[in-house]
């Protein structure tokens, strides 16, 4: 008796859950409410937090505006929701967000048994080494032996040690809770070399007493493809959210930018009067205004120059554009065309 | 030999210096013996290593509104984290320009809980401010009325939401935990053993276990669509697990009350309401007052916990702030600020229950 009750239990929560899981019209029900709800990490600087104002910045923060842009011809109609890494997946599962774009990588199981889909990369990353020059290594190769710097639990602390354990190598993590903290350490010197993802290791030597004692090495030994994701069951809603990045890397690649978008419409190009809506066709192809592509890079930017404002070379961080770079200049960015 | 008789007036030797003032205070304490004398140079040593470098870096070599760049060339405390980043830090997500809406609310609960402190206001009155001081602190956190803008429950944070979650937290539960404690010592076996399974369950379980039920697992059981704010559920969390405590505290206390006391009200022909409502409630509350305050105490610091759910109250704040380049290396100066933040009002409250203890003493 007590058993089939149980069982009766297990079958409404599963109902629940696929319902939960596959329930439709994502995009009416966003149209409906007049603003798209977006899941991004508090606490990153470049990617997704908020400034001494309390106004979001970063990368994923503008994906999402952009996301917004395209649905709603207007960037200030997104509302966020930070998330931590525990929380991020459950909020999209369960209708609380209807967008992901809190740097999370695109993984098989993530993509399948989580019931997300993840939509085109908006930033490749990589975990990397950070080691102060006094040590004179070239190489994570002559790492053997050292004491890491390392965060806990994440993909990061695991990615390292197989590094170690495929190079035979001897390591000795010291693993500190919070990013501020583990810097404050490696920087007193309690720790050889700190691992992190490389987006990171660069703000970290940004911070350090004196940046150019300390350098990144080449060895990358992990691939973090960063995506934004939603959840399956409308197609025609991840459409827009994949398109809404492919624009900003399209725009890019076109040479159109948000101070020459409104000279571009003149333009005689037919991709570019296709793309910018001169030439009717993508919007409603998408199920929005023909303008939707204009009003990105008008309001949002393209790709180079949202990577340039948030986590470019003349931002604190100081990145390199790298394999985030378009196909074109040696990067992975790549757009499908436009038509 | 009469001269032999005058003796001259005897001299009063005054004790020797080391015995009296300053040195014979320091002789008896700190130098009575050789290895108190030995500890006490130990210790002045240890304090000649901490204290001065302390100070200088505090008070000497510290800057107090700089922009970050200068921080890095200085020894001192770069103090300047806390008023350049002061109105994220307090107010969170609350739009700039609105942000004395938040602040006003916090001046009129500080006031009105400061007012309250005095027994001789303890009237119905005191209940009606309380309800007006809501209304007006509801409206001017929320606003859409008087050409104020809306500001939706996400975006509240900071001290606030730290002020809101303890106050509603201890006042919600509060009478709950009167009602559980009530209940577990019911003679009806249903009412009992409800209350039983929910207190020790609860106490069982830490309380960031139920955050995160309530922020994690929760939302999976609801249908798409419907979703319970993330203030309110983390809110219901801290009512339920204080209530919990209080109930357990409240039961000692009516575990204390002497028979004879329920037997004068039987035989005044008092019912069970009226006896626990007259007689037994206000003796038995009145004992539990300084373990009460203990339990909400924790539960205002408690409150810290929210940052696992990724509620922004002041303790997160502080961290997102660090989290910006320009302000990671200065962790130690943001959380001294908090850590003077919270021991003012702990202080306060504990002070507070100190007095009240003495003020109710009745000899019992």
């Amino acid at each position: 008796m007590k058993l089939s009750r149980l069982t009766v239990l297990v079958m409404i929560l599963s109902l629940l859950a696929a319902g939960i899981a596959f329930a439709g019209k994502d995009l009416d029900a966003v149209q409906k409410k007049g603003f798209i709800q977006a899941g991004v990490n508090g606490g990153v600087f470049g990617f997704g937090m908020p400034d001494e104002k309390g106004v979001w910045k970063g990368l994923d923060v503008d994906t999402a505006r952009a996301i917004a842009v395209a649905i709603f011809g207007d960037a200030s109609k997104v509302k966020f929701t930070p998330l931590t890494a525990q929380q991020r997946f459950t909020a999209l599962q369960s209708g609380e967000i209807d967008v992901l774009t809190r740097n999370a990588t695109r993984t098989l199981s993530r993509d399948t048994q989580l019931g997300l889909n993840f939509v085109t990369v908006n930033y490749y990353d990589g975990q990397g080494f950070l080691v102060p020059n006094k040590l004179g290594i070239k190489s994570a190769k002559e790492l053997g032996g050292a004491t890491v710097c390392v965060l806990p639990g994440t993909t990061t602390e695991q990615n390292a040690a197989d590094f170690f354990r495929s190079n035979n190598l001897d390591w000795k993590p010291v693993v500190i809770e919070s990013t501020t903290e583990l810097a404050k350490t490696f920087f007193a010197g309690r720790c050889d070399v700190l691992t992190s993802d490389a987006s990171q290791l660069a703000g970290t030597r940004a911070v350090a007493p004196n940046p150019k004692d300390y350098s990144i090495l080449p060895e990358i030994i992990s691939k973090e493809p960063l995506a934004p994701a939603v959840r399956h069951g409308d197609d025609q809603f991840r459409d827009i959210v994949d398109f809404a990045v492919l624009a900003m890397i399209n725009a890019e690649e076109m040479g159109i930018t948000s101070k020459n978008v409104d000279e571009k419409l003149k333009s005689t190009d037919p991709m570019v009067q296709r793309f910018l809506g001169v030439v009717a066709g993508n919007g409603a192809a998408l199920g929005l205004d023909e303008k939707w592509a204009y009003n990105i890079i008008k309001q949002v930017g393209n790709y180079g120059e949202v990577f340039e404002r948030n986590v470019g070379v003349n931002t604190t961080l100081g990145i390199e554009r790298g394999l985030n770079a378009l196909w074109t200049n040696g990067g992975l960015m790549y757009s499908p065309p436009f038509k | 030999m009469s001269d032999a008789t005058i003796t001259p007036p005897r001299e009063f030797l005054k004790p020797p210096v080391t015995e009296v003032g300053v040195l014979g205070w320091l002789h008896s304490n700190l130098f009575n013996n050789w290895y108190n004398s030995l500890l006490t140079i130990l210790v002045l040593l240890a304090l000649w290593q901490v204290v001065p470098p302390f100070f200088s870096w505090t008070f000497i070599d510290s800057v107090w509104n700089t922009p970050a760049e200068v921080c890095r060339d200085i020894d001192g405390a770069c103090w300047s984290i806390i008023p350049k980043n002061i109105s994220f830090i307090l107010f969170g997500f609350f739009p700039d320009g609105q942000q004395w809406r938040p602040g006003l609310a916090m001046v009129l609960l500080v006031g009105l809980v400061v007012f309250s402190a005095d027994r001789k206001r303890w009237k119905k009155s005191l209940g009606v401010y309380w309800l007006i001081n809501l209304v007006v602190m509801g409206t001017l956190m929320y606003g859409g009325v008087f050409g104020m803008p809306v500001v939706e429950t996400s975006q509240w944070s900071g001290l606030p939401l730290t002020f809101m979650l303890s106050l509603f937290g201890m006042v919600a539960a509060y009478p709950f935990g009167v009602f559980l404690a009530l209940g577990r010592r019911s003679k009806m076996p249903a009412i009992k053993t409800l209350c039983v399974i929910y207190i020790e369950m609860i106490r069982g379980v830490p309380l960031i276990s139920l955050l995160f039920m309530s922020s994690v697992m929760f939302p999976l059981f609801l249908p798409e669509g419907v979703t319970i704010n993330t203030v309110l559920r983390a809110q219901l969390a801290i009512i339920l697990f204080t209530a919990a405590y209080i109930a357990e505290v409240v039961r000692g206390g009516l575990q204390a009350m002497p028979r004879g006391q329920f037997e004068a009200a039987d035989s005044l022909g008092l019912n069970y309401n009226q006896t626990m409502r007259l007689i037994i409630l206000p003796q038995a509350l009145k004992i539990v007052i300084p373990p009460s305050l203990g339990i909400l105490l924790s539960a205002f610091k408690d409150t810290s916990l929210v940052v696992i759910i990724s509620l922004y109250d002041v303790l997160k704040t502080t961290k997102v702030t660090l989290s910006n380049p320009k302000w990671t290396g200065y962790s130690t100066e943001a959380y001294i600020f908090l850590a003077v933040l919270y021991f003012v009002c702990c202080y306060a409250m504990s002070s507070y229950s100190r007095r009240l203890e003495k003020e109710l003493h009745t000899g019992r």
